[in-house]
């Protein structure tokens, strides 16, 4: 295997970045359930990276392990070389991994300018008090970070909806705002789960368009769980495939395409 | 520099005007956009560095004197400039719309010849390149919006920033080279070229000389006494003749402020910020707007909707008799004045209108209540005539002198002239120069002594002066029994209603006459909302019973007004069905302009047609279409074919 922490470029002719997040015999129980068994990947800078399985096998669970917010009982995370202790949330977000929730985790009652602010939380400094009177060095904090959120309403298209609540907004709106929020944050390692759940065509179209521009425009790293397979096969750069909480394959979409592991998992097998 | 020196020349074409005007109001606002949520504005002399670069950047791409340069994109200052570095290179603007599909894009570019596209973003470049495959003329691509642009091939392609960057590297080569050619051109010179939507066939490429856009913007400037101050949004299509006489004539002739929105669907936030003082949209927008109001309105609570009811009838009675500065009794304008400070204010603020103090419709007739509607708030709302081929005006309404049914009197320079059979001719210094590449249709349409067909037949009332416009001359017919056959005032008859989007009414040489309905989404959907009626799609909304019968009232209602015009009242439709689908440029059924091309309509849906005519209750149908990508499908539907009352022609009874 070819040294994971520098950069290569495959037969095909891409370039691989170095290993940005690397999960190492992963195993996650919940009382006596193992939702994850055993389980390895990497996820390489620059990369497009999903994952795949049948409900119940894990993805979720798995993005989380990422994201920080379960501890596994077995295993190690390694991100940017350095093995990650447990850690809160806030830490996470701080380490520049920023995600998207499967079920949309927005406020309701805020505008959309004030939900994609939050995003910045990580990258404001000055104290409550001098928020609350919009004091001192608080006012240009605003400033720079406002900036930084119009960036991205003018990068997602969502101009025209500014000032609307998000309350209001048709579902695949709401979706776009959240990866407006996630995107605020200027991740590092992008965590997207289920970006097109409940979507049209049109939508789906869009959100697309939007995944790989991020990609292209920022370089950012993205990892993703989604139930399309049209749209995985025709985004990622590399699929992890589960099953019951086991990887059952792993790499480009075409590889995974033809292992029969999978092909039996999605299509099942018959019992003759 | 050479500003100095060219402002005290002649104003012989946009970048002498752009000199003026870098010298006279060069710290003024002369373009605003919003961008990132706030408005970035641009002084006159900001403008004339960026526009220099520009032209600087084309010179040492190799753009030669003559050239054509396409341009396509929304409304953006970065394209505007465009357009004038293309004039100051001695290169021929050629806008483009920019929601054509490539097939169309691809004639317009083959047909004009461009060796360079200058394209708004991705999506337009992309276009581009799939137009390059047939089409080989294309040398350069040069974007604007470098989002996505990344891994394109960029052998024969740069960002705008690029070009602008090498041009300034590159001034002192081509300082010299380029006052020089701006400073030859001449009255006669092209100014632009832009393509007509094309009503009928292909769209024809209508040459613009200096001369026909600076003395129209001229012309009509001082006819409402347009001034550097002033503000326009810029939202119309840059490829409509309208919008360069707005946003480049009149804007360089008196250095008002161009503004343009953020996108298209914050154009209505936009405009509330921005306040123009000189306004121009089509009916349809005036008429979206209203809609709104009264969807609003509905939802309010009982004490608001008293209080607007109330004072718009003050209003209705009284607001354009104090708009024409008519005399009316003190109580009225007592309650006009306290309407003013509860209702209209704060509606026209809403609107984005207080400050309108020119504004204008065209394109297509205005119903009378919506007129009125914005009249009697105390928007000075006027109606113009004109066409792309006489660089926009012919005729346009005085301040004291707005009619509904009217489109006013000659604008200065223009004379008129209705033909025998008719049919209205002008002529005036807009008058276009020629047809590209089409000499034939140039000798069809103006003759040598410079007369110019509008297609349209009207007349000119003897005691006012005014001219009314009855329909399109090529549209106007005979029915079978020899009455007069005149689509478009029922059309427009039909259309005053808030149900109702667009109308086809066919008939010529028939016995009798039918329509194609399209229903206001908007309004019909409120409508069912408010009903609790529950509907999937346009589609079954469209084929609703309740639907068919509030759209048969509409159509019985319009009988009985047509039937009271003596000459029209063959025109009264007897059947009629609400169709599956909206009309669309994208199916080719409407121009980019949004008009109705009747006869591909007629072909397209010739069963339905003869269905209506056979007398047969319903009718199954498969009909293509087009999606925004380009790609096709096709939409099946049963649709309810209907019997509108008529009423009887009382003289031809009498005759009987």
């Amino acid at each position: 295997m070819k040294d994971m922490y520098e950069p290569y470029v495959t037969d095909d002719g891409r370039t691989i970045g170095r290993c940005l997040m690397d999960m190492r015999n992963i195993t996650l129980r919940f009382g006596g359930v193992e939702a994850i068994k055993n389980i390895s990947f990497d996820i390489r800078e620059g990369e497009i990276r999903a994952i795949i399985g049948p409900n119940g096998a894990g993805k979720s669970s798995m993005l989380n392990v990422v994201s920080g917010f379960y501890v596994p009982q077995e295993g190690e995370v390694w991100f940017r070389g350095t093995k990650r202790p447990p850690m809160k949330p806030y830490q996470v977000a701080r380490q520049g991994i920023a995600r998207t929730f499967q079920n949309i985790a927005l406020f309701e009652g805020m505008s959309v300018l004030d939900n994609i602010m939050t995003g910045r939380l990580g990258h404001m400094k000055t104290g409550l008090f001098s928020q609350a009177w919009w004091y001192g060095s608080a006012q240009k904090e605003e400033t720079v970070n406002r900036e930084a959120v119009e960036k991205v309403i003018d990068f997602l298209e969502i101009q025209h909806i500014r000032k609307t609540p998000v309350g209001r907004l048709p579902y695949g709106l709401k979706k776009r705002v959240e990866l407006a929020r996630a995107l605020a944050a200027e991740p590092k390692l992008l965590l997207l789960d289920e970006p097109m759940a409940g979507m049209n065509v049109e939508e789906k179209e869009d959100m697309s368009r939007f995944i790989l521009d991020v990609n292209d425009e920022f370089g950012t790293t993205i990892a993703l769980i989604e139930h399309d397979m049209g749209v995985v096969m025709d985004l990622s750069d590399r699929v992890v495939v589960m099953d019951y909480g086991k990887k059952i394959g792993d790499g480009t979409p075409d590889e995974v395409r033809n292992n029969q592991a999978v092909i039996d998992a999605y299509l099942g097998v018959s019992h003759d | 520099m050479s500003t100095a020196t060219a402002s005290a020349g002649a104003l012989v074409s946009v970048p002498h005007l752009l000199a003026r005007n870098a010298a006279e109001y060069g710290g003024k606002a002369a373009y605003r956009e919003k961008e990132f949520g706030i408005w970035q504005s641009w002084t006159w002399s900001q403008a004339q560095h960026e526009i220099e670069s520009m032209a600087l950047g084309l010179l040492e791409l190799g753009v030669a004197r003559g050239d054509f340069i396409a341009i396509i994109g929304r409304n953006r200052p970065q394209l505007y400039w465009s357009m004038v570095a293309a004039q100051m290179v001695g290169a021929v603007p050629v806008p483009l719309y920019q929601d054509a599909v490539a097939e169309e894009m691809a004639y317009v570019l083959e047909h004009c010849g461009a060796r360079y596209v200058i394209a708004g973003d991705q999506e337009q470049v992309d276009k581009v390149i799939e137009v390059q495959e047939t089409v080989s003329g294309i040398e350069h691509i040069i974007y604007v919006d470098k989002r996505g642009m990344r891994k394109y091939d960029h052998s024969a392609m740069n960002s705008m920033e690029d070009i602008k960057a090498t041009g300034r590297a590159a001034h002192e080569r081509f300082d010299r080279e380029l006052a020089d050619r701006w400073q030859s051109l001449t009255y006669d010179d092209t100014c632009v070229m832009l393509y007509t939507s094309g009503t009928t066939g292909r769209p024809k490429g209508v040459v613009l000389s200096n001369r026909n856009i600076i003395e129209t913007s001229k012309n009509s400037a001082d006819f409402d006494g347009l001034r550097a101050g002033d503000e326009v949004l810029a939202y119309l299509p840059m490829a409509w003749v309208g919008d360069f006489i707005f946003s480049i004539g009149q804007a360089y002739w008196t250095g008002f402020c161009v503004n343009c929105p953020e996108s298209a669907d914050t154009m209505m936030t936009d405009l509330r910020e921005i306040g123009p003082s000189y306004y121009f949209a089509p009916p349809r927008i005036f008429e979206t707007q209203l809609t709104n109001v009264m969807i609003r309105m509905e939802d309010a609570g009982r004490f608001k909707k008293w209080l607007f009811h109330t004072f718009m009838g003050v209003a209705k009675r009284v607001g354009p008799q104090i708009l024409d500065g008519k005399s009316v009794g003190g109580m009225d304008k007592l309650k006009y004045g306290l309407g003013r400070l509860l209702v209209y204010g704060p509606l026209l603020n809403t609107l984005g209108m207080s400050k309108v103090r020119v504004g204008y419709t065209a394109g297509e007739a205005i119903g009378p209540e919506i007129f009125d509607f914005y009249r009697s708030l105390g928007i000075n709302l006027k109606q113009l005539y004109g066409q792309t081929e006489a660089s926009v005006f012919i005729t346009q309404q005085k301040d004291d002198e707005v009619r509904a049914d009217t489109v006013g009197t000659p604008t200065p320079g223009v004379e008129l002239r209705i033909a025998d059979d008719g049919e209205v001719y002008y002529r005036s210094p807009g008058v276009f120069v020629k047809y590209f590449k089409n000499d034939e249709s140039t000798a069809s349409t103006k003759d040598a002594e410079g007369w110019v067909a509008t297609g349209d037949a009207g007349f000119i009332e003897p005691d006012t002066g005014h001219l009314r416009i009855i329909d399109r001359a090529k549209d106007v017919g005979k029915m079978a029994d020899g009455r007069m056959f005149a689509p478009k005032y029922v059309e427009n008859k039909l259309k005053f209603f808030p149900n109702i989007l667009e109308a086809v009414v066919f008939g010529n040489a028939r016995d009798r006459c039918t329509a194609f309905i399209n229903i206001d989404l908007t309004a019909v959907g409120n409508w069912a909302e408010r009903n609790n009626i529950a509907y999937a799609s346009y589609q079954e909304l469209s084929q609703h019973p309740r639907v068919l019968e509030t759209i048969q009232a509409h159509v019985e209602e319009v009988n009985a007004s047509v039937a009271a015009d003596e000459m029209l009242s063959g025109c009264q439709i007897h059947r009629f069905c609400v169709l599956h689908k909206e009309l669309d440029a994208d199916d080719g059924e409407m121009t980019r302009t949004r008009k109705v091309r009747r006869r591909i309509v007629e072909e397209k849906f010739a069963d339905i047609i003869d269905a209506l005519y056979s007398g047969a209750p319903e009718v199954s149908t498969e009909t293509e279409v087009t999606y925004e990508d380009g790609r096709k499908g096709s939409i099946k539907a049963t649709l309810d074919l209907r019997d509108a009352a008529v009423v009887a022609d009382q003289k031809r009874m009498a005759a009987e």
